[in-house]
């Protein structure tokens, strides 16, 4: 199972790399012309994410399985609290999305196209990724405790 | 108009590769859940995360081959920016549980009122931040 299911990610990634890259959003340029609402707007990308959810949408509907394909178990997120965390660390990361014009998924499949800038932006993410990671749990102790895996 | 038209396929296929993750292998396609997942404990998940990853970064590769040319990459903003950008986003996305993919894609799609929120926080932040930026001059 551990095989199909690394195949399947392989495949899931690629075709979520090409969506990318057919979408405009690895283009940091449109990204923040697309955030630029009070000057020369360019909402073209919010069909991404208009096209993303509703096919996600129906499959998540159409799709009612007990259980995933090729594991035991669905791995979903478990949290429902519009907490502190959720809240600060969205707005930590729009400030971030505004100034680069980059996020995660875009970032990382640039680095193909090999533009040192980006690079940069991927370590400096990795980084912060990282630092969170350590810093959370020991500032915040009973926080990543929810995060425990069964 | 044409870009509206690929902006719409390229995200039906962002949805299609979403929806076959959580058909599949059970899990939610959230970038920064699956890039932070790299660096944390090493255990059955960390194949699939560095496989999906991989799959990624092939993806502008599969662009090249289908259209013949690499996809637009275009950075103005300075490099001290970007680098603070990057800090920011990789701590906000760990911090915030997700991005505009977890957050934005599937949790849109599954209804879920903290990605709801999210999306409306990390998206009028950034709106704000484009606009101090011009305003500021920086870029």
């Amino acid at each position: 199972m551990i095989v199909l299911r690394t195949i399947a990610a392989l495949i899931c990634g690629s075709l979520f790399g090409l969506g990318l890259s057919i979408s405009g959003m690895l283009d940091p340029d449109r990204v923040r012309g697309f955030l630029n609402v009070t000057g020369a707007w360019d909402p073209s990308l919010i069909f991404v994410l208009a096209g993303g959810v509703i096919v996600a949408t129906i499959g998540y509907r159409l799709l009612r399985l007990p259980r995933p394909l090729l594991d035991r178990r669905f791995d979903l997120p478990t949290k429902t609290a519009i907490d502190a965390p959720l809240l600060l660390g969205s707005a930590v990361f729009g400030i971030g999305w505004g100034i680069a014009g980059f996020c995660p998924g875009p970032a990382i499949a640039s680095l193909t196209i090999g533009i040192a800038p980006a690079f940069l932006f991927v370590v400096t993410m990795l980084v912060g990724m990282i630092a969170h990671d350590h810093l959370i749990p020991r500032l915040f102790p009973t926080e990543p405790m929810k995060r425990a895996r069964p | 108009m044409l870009s509206f038209l690929s902006s719409l396929a390229g995200g039906a296929l962002i949805g299609l590769s979403a929806m076959l993750l959580l058909v599949l292998n059970g899990r939610i396609a959230g970038i920064s859940g699956i890039v932070g997942g790299l660096f944390r404990a090493i255990d059955a998940r960390l194949v699939t995360n560095a496989a999906f990853v991989i799959g990624l970064l092939l993806g502008p590769l599969l662009f090249l081959r289908m259209f013949g040319a690499w996809p637009v990459v275009r950075i103005e903003t300075p490099l001290p920016w970007l680098g603070i950008a990057g800090l920011l986003v990789g701590f906000g996305t760990r911090l915030g549980s997700g991005c505009t993919s977890g957050h934005g894609i599937l949790g849109l799609a599954r209804l879920s009122p903290r990605s709801m929120v999210a999306v409306a926080v990390f998206l009028s932040v950034a709106m704000a931040t484009v606009y101090l930026m011009r305003v500021g001059g920086v870029a």
